[in-house]
């Protein structure tokens, strides 16, 4: 699949975002004053300019709206539904934090909540998908959920932060082991996507067309799978062992500072991987697998 | 309204016969021809050095390797199946796609259509296309605007790519009618699914090529044995000793 920077941005920056409103929803940290105003502030941020990067691929963003209509059927839908719900029921629990008001702390606990579903639901639009049978998994949303979680108990500076990082590295590798046999075992092949396989063993003799194409530019991505072996490792040493490290040195907020650059950097190295890796079953039609 | 309407009156649909398409791309002509006309597709650098467009039906061509039989060649078109259990549909987060209750059609009502892409990743077979110039998604609509198209003469009230098809490779018809001649020929010939694993239900169906006879031998085939005689048999025999 295409690796859109915008889908990538999206994806890594609101996770973070909201596994962070999470912790701060729960009271896991409770600061007061412009300290309240600035971790709040960046949650928020985080999130809404995830929400904001993921309308920029969209082809015709005027009809945005329309995307809150069909949450009985689509994760798209109750993704929207779910991450305005979150901004909208912890923004009293922020502002009590900043002015120190009192409110039952139920709100930030059902907000805290929603965080995490809205994360969830997010990872659902890609592992609904059974045509590309790396996403078709419920490794997906485990591994969309362990980022939320991991990211948030670090920058909410949890002191079992450092442990969470090295359970999403484990979770990443679950995901790679079990995603590189998905296609396999989905069973799909050019014999299948013709029906040809009953007559024999069928293979590409033309390209149906020369030139370029959307189904081409957007499901058939190959480039990148070059570089993958590299990319894992790259993603699992930044996303989660460096700065699990980090962590442990005795830098204050700098600590959080610095383990916060280097997992977002991971993060979205092996968010990329999960696009570019990812292989869609119509390339079985271009010859793209067997 | 992207809940599924569950068993349909009609599944309209087409039965496209592998052994009678020759790949000679009059249906993927007629279809752009058609649908440009009506719904726009549009082309991007059409005459330029990387030329590229939206196109709801393509043609692809495969070899086949037979077991104990010669290779066969396949033309094989390629557009929507119009699932009955279409995942393009239910993916969709503002109704701009749907499935007609009357008819099983699968339509993508453009004006509530927001480009996100998500019904293309959601289809097993790349039958949706998003259109570069206009950001939204297009698909094979059966020729909707022509089917029931009371101006046009009866003849043509079929798909373009059906109505063009110079050997009749193309069939449409109602699949839910077993009486139907679709339907019949589909229960006469095998007609079958495109991947079925992936649940999708196609209503569309694809009959196999007639299985060949024998490959017939070469009539070069005995030139291929040859046997020396006289003086250059003895010296086949000679040269071979040393």
């Amino acid at each position: 699949m295409h690796p859109a920077p915008s889908v990538i941005l999206f994806s890594t920056l609101s996770g973070l975002g909201f596994g962070f409103l999470a912790f701060l929803g729960w009271g896991a940290v409770q600061p007061s004053g412009w300290g309240a105003f600035f971790l709040w502030g960046l949650g928020y941020g985080l999130a809404v300019a995830g929400l904001m990067a993921s309308t920029f691929h969209l082809g015709n963003p005027k009809n945005a709206l329309k995307a809150f209509s069909q949450w009985r059927t689509s994760w798209l839908s109750r993704e929207a539904w779910a991450s305005v719900a979150t901004l909208v029921l912890l923004a009293p629990a922020a502002l009590a934090g900043i002015f120190g008001l009192g409110l039952p702390a139920v709100v930030g606990q059902v907000g805290g909540a929603l965080a995490l579903l809205t994360v969830g639901t997010t990872a659902m639009i890609y592992a609904q998908i059974r045509a590309v049978p790396r996403w078709h998994h419920w490794l997906t949303p485990v591994m969309f959920l362990a980022f939320a979680l991991a990211g948030g108990a670090m920058l909410s500076d949890q002191t079992w932060a450092p442990m969470a990082l090295l359970a999403l590295g484990a979770v990443l590798l679950a995901v790679w082991r079990v995603g590189d046999g998905a296609f396999a075992k989905a069973g799909e092949s050019l014999g299948t996507a013709t029906g040809l396989g009953g007559l024999g063993v069928p293979s590409v003799l033309d390209p149906a067309h020369t030139a370029g194409s959307y189904l081409k530019r957007e499901m058939i991505f190959v480039v990148g799978r070059k570089h993958a072996a590299k990319l894992r490792r790259i993603a699992l040493a930044l996303a989660a062992l460096a700065p699990a490290l980090v962590l442990l040195l005795p830098l204050g907020p700098w600590a959080i500072a610095l383990a916060a650059v280097l997992h977002l950097a991971g993060a979205l190295a092996a968010r990329w991987l999960f696009f570019a890796e990812a292989e869609h079953v119509v390339g079985l039609y271009y010859g793209a697998r067997g | 309204m992207t809940l599924l309407p569950g068993a349909t009156e009609k599944l309209l649909g087409l039965v496209i016969d592998l052994d009678t398409c020759v790949g000679c791309q009059a249906c993927v002509t007629a279809c752009k021809g058609w649908n440009d006309a009506g719904i726009g597709l549009s082309d991007q650098d059409p005459y330029g050095a990387d030329p590229s467009g939206t196109f709801l039906n393509r043609v692809h061509s495969y070899q086949v390797a037979v077991p104990d039989g010669p290779a066969q060649v396949v033309t094989f078109p390629r557009s929507c199946l119009h699932c009955e259990v279409a995942p393009c549909v239910t993916v969709c987060p503002t109704g701009a796609s749907y499935k007609r209750a009357e008819d099983g059609i699968v339509l993508v009502n453009e004006d509530a259509c927001i480009g996100c892409g998500l019904c293309a990743w959601a289809c097993p077979y790349g039958a949706r296309e998003m259109d570069a110039a206009q950001g939204v998604m297009k698909k094979c609509t059966l020729c909707v605007d022509r089917i029931y198209n009371d101006h046009l003469p009866e003849a043509d009230r079929e798909p373009a790519c059906v109505r063009t098809c110079p050997t009749n490779a193309r069939h449409f018809g109602d699949l839910a009618d077993p009486e139907s001649p679709v339907s019949r020929l589909v229960a006469e010939r095998g007609g079958y699914d495109l991947m079925p694993g992936m649940g999708t239900r196609p209503t569309n169906k694809y009959l196999p090529p007639r299985t060949k006879g024998p490959g017939n031998a070469s009539p070069l085939a005995p030139l291929l044995d040859v046997q020396a005689h006289g003086i250059a048999g003895w010296l086949d025999r000679m040269l071979g000793k040393i």
